[in-house]
């Protein structure tokens, strides 16, 4: 799964392309979607829920675990 | 023996030890006395002077004699204290030592146990720095080219200092105001103190085991440079270096620069400056993805557009063409009709002509060879007439003929 900035650049090359006006139509449509993807992909990622502080702690079995933490 | 040395003991019962000869006291009496007395009399002293003839025992003691023009001292350093001093002196370097005068009964040396050592300045501190900074150099681990980028948008963050300390506060109030969607997770270690370096390395090896986040912090909040040092530890910069994801430092104060500063990716001045630089602001990154959005459906636009101008002229130039090519056979075939007709017998006849064409169906191209009463149809432009010869008449040999 792409990063929010892998997202973000991809957005940018996205639309710069488009804009350059040289494009088949079926190349544009092609874009396009995959753009509204990106951007979806990106509004999600700037819509998660409120996260907390957490603290790494180890299980018996040595397993390593983030658990909640009062802060 | 016993027997003996109580009777003397007895005999001279009233003297003190030593004061005349039959009263001589033991080697090991005097040393042990000597020791008694003197460690007795000195609580720990600070003592200046210049280290000379320094050895490095390898059992880990440190020997070397503090000097000055006048008079010379035995020293030494216990290996376990020698982990509190930065870094082994330098021949002839002016130090100030902090330590306890001792005696060693069996010898009756005396020899001052050094505690605590320091250059003349803090030249030991910057020692040890560049020593440290110099190995680090040497495999490459400061070089620029090493430094990672820090993920624009981390998810999670690992936070390495401790948990009670006021550089964790600092950073999650700052991370918290700026974007509370990033998760932050501690990885507790101590930051000061003999187990603080052991403790970092071990709160490195459990980020890198865990695996889970994009980015760590390290570091603590401002302290005395002895506070700090730990942050120095050639062990946690080497940790640091091979960390698979990007660290920033952040060790006390703007002007308190660490090893372990110079060997992550991003150095931050504070621990709250870190958590700026690792947390992008909400609301920016929102009108970011906005914007974006606003622009690729203008470029969507502008290319449904642009496509649907490129569509309506080709079609237009397409139907200009078809016409063009039409008119050109158009007129070719004129051409070839005008010729045609020129080539018409049709048009011949128009002028007068008739042809003429025997029973057999052949044209009659000449007189000669006809009979009066052969059947011969006669071509007009606009139709046929059936008739017969009446009588033939050549025009070179009438006579001949008419007869």
């Amino acid at each position: 799964m792409a990063t929010f900035e892998q997202s973000l650049a991809r957005l940018e090359a996205i639309v710069e392309e488009m804009e350059r006006e040289e494009l088949s139509l079926d190349r544009a449509l092609g874009l396009f979607e995959e753009g509204i993807e990106q951007l979806r992909a990106a509004s999600a990622e700037l819509s998660r829920a409120e996260a907390s502080v957490k603290v790494l702690t180890e299980r018996a079995n040595g397993v390593l675990e983030a658990a909640d933490f009062g802060a | 023996m016993i027997a003996r040395d109580e009777a003397f003991a007895l005999q001279y019962a009233e003297a003190t030890p030593g004061e005349n000869a039959a009263s001589a006291v033991s080697v090991a009496t005097l040393t042990r006395t000597i020791k008694d007395v003197l460690e007795g009399a000195f609580p720990p002293i600070w003592v200046r002077g210049e280290v000379t003839d320094f050895k490095q025992h390898r059992n880990g003691h440190w020997y070397f004699a503090l000097r000055d023009r006048e008079a010379s001292v035995r020293c030494v350093v216990w290996a376990r204290d020698t982990r509190r001093i930065p870094a082994a002196p330098d021949e002839g370097m002016s130090v100030v030592v902090l330590g306890d005068v001792t005696v060693y009964a069996a010898r009756g040396d005396l020899q001052f146990a050094v505690k605590s050592l320091d250059a003349v300045g803090d030249g030991l501190w910057r020692k040890a720095f560049e020593e440290t900074r110099g190995r680090l150099e040497r495999d490459g681990l400061l070089d620029p080219a090493r430094k990672r980028p820090l993920p624009f948008l981390p998810r999670r963050i690992a936070v390495i200092t401790s948990a009670d300390g006021a550089a964790l506060h600092d950073i999650i109030s700052v991370a918290r105001r700026r974007n509370p969607l990033v998760e932050l997770v501690l990885i507790p270690a101590a930051v000061q103190g003999e187990n603080a370096p052991a403790s970092l390395c071990a709160a490195l090896d459990r980020l890198e085991a865990w695996g889970g986040a994009d980015v760590a912090i390290i570091g603590r909040g401002g302290g005395s440079r002895e506070d700090l040092w730990s942050f120095n530890d050639e062990r946690v910069a080497r940790k640091v270096a091979a960390s698979s994801i990007p660290i920033i430092s952040a060790v006390g104060h703007e002007v308190d620069i660490s090893i372990c500063d110079l060997v992550a990716d991003w150095r931050a001045p504070t621990p709250s400056a870190a958590a700026e630089r690792a947390v992008p602001v909400l609301s920016d990154l929102q009108r970011a993805v906005a914007t974006l959005g606003r622009q690729l459906q203008e470029g969507a636009g502008l290319v449904v557009r642009d496509g649907r101008r490129h569509l309506e002229q080709s079609a237009r130039r397409s139907g200009l063409a078809a016409r063009r090519i039409v008119e050109h056979r158009r007129l070719g075939l004129e051409g070839i009709a005008g010729r045609l007709h020129a080539l018409s017998p049709l048009a011949t006849m128009g002028r007068g002509y008739v042809v003429a064409t025997t029973a057999d169906g052949h044209v009659a191209t000449a007189a000669r060879g006809m009979q009066p009463g052969d059947a011969v149809q006669i071509r007009f432009r606009d139709g046929r007439v059936d008739t017969r010869v009446e009588r033939v008449r050549l025009t070179d040999d009438t006579q001949e003929e008419g007869r």
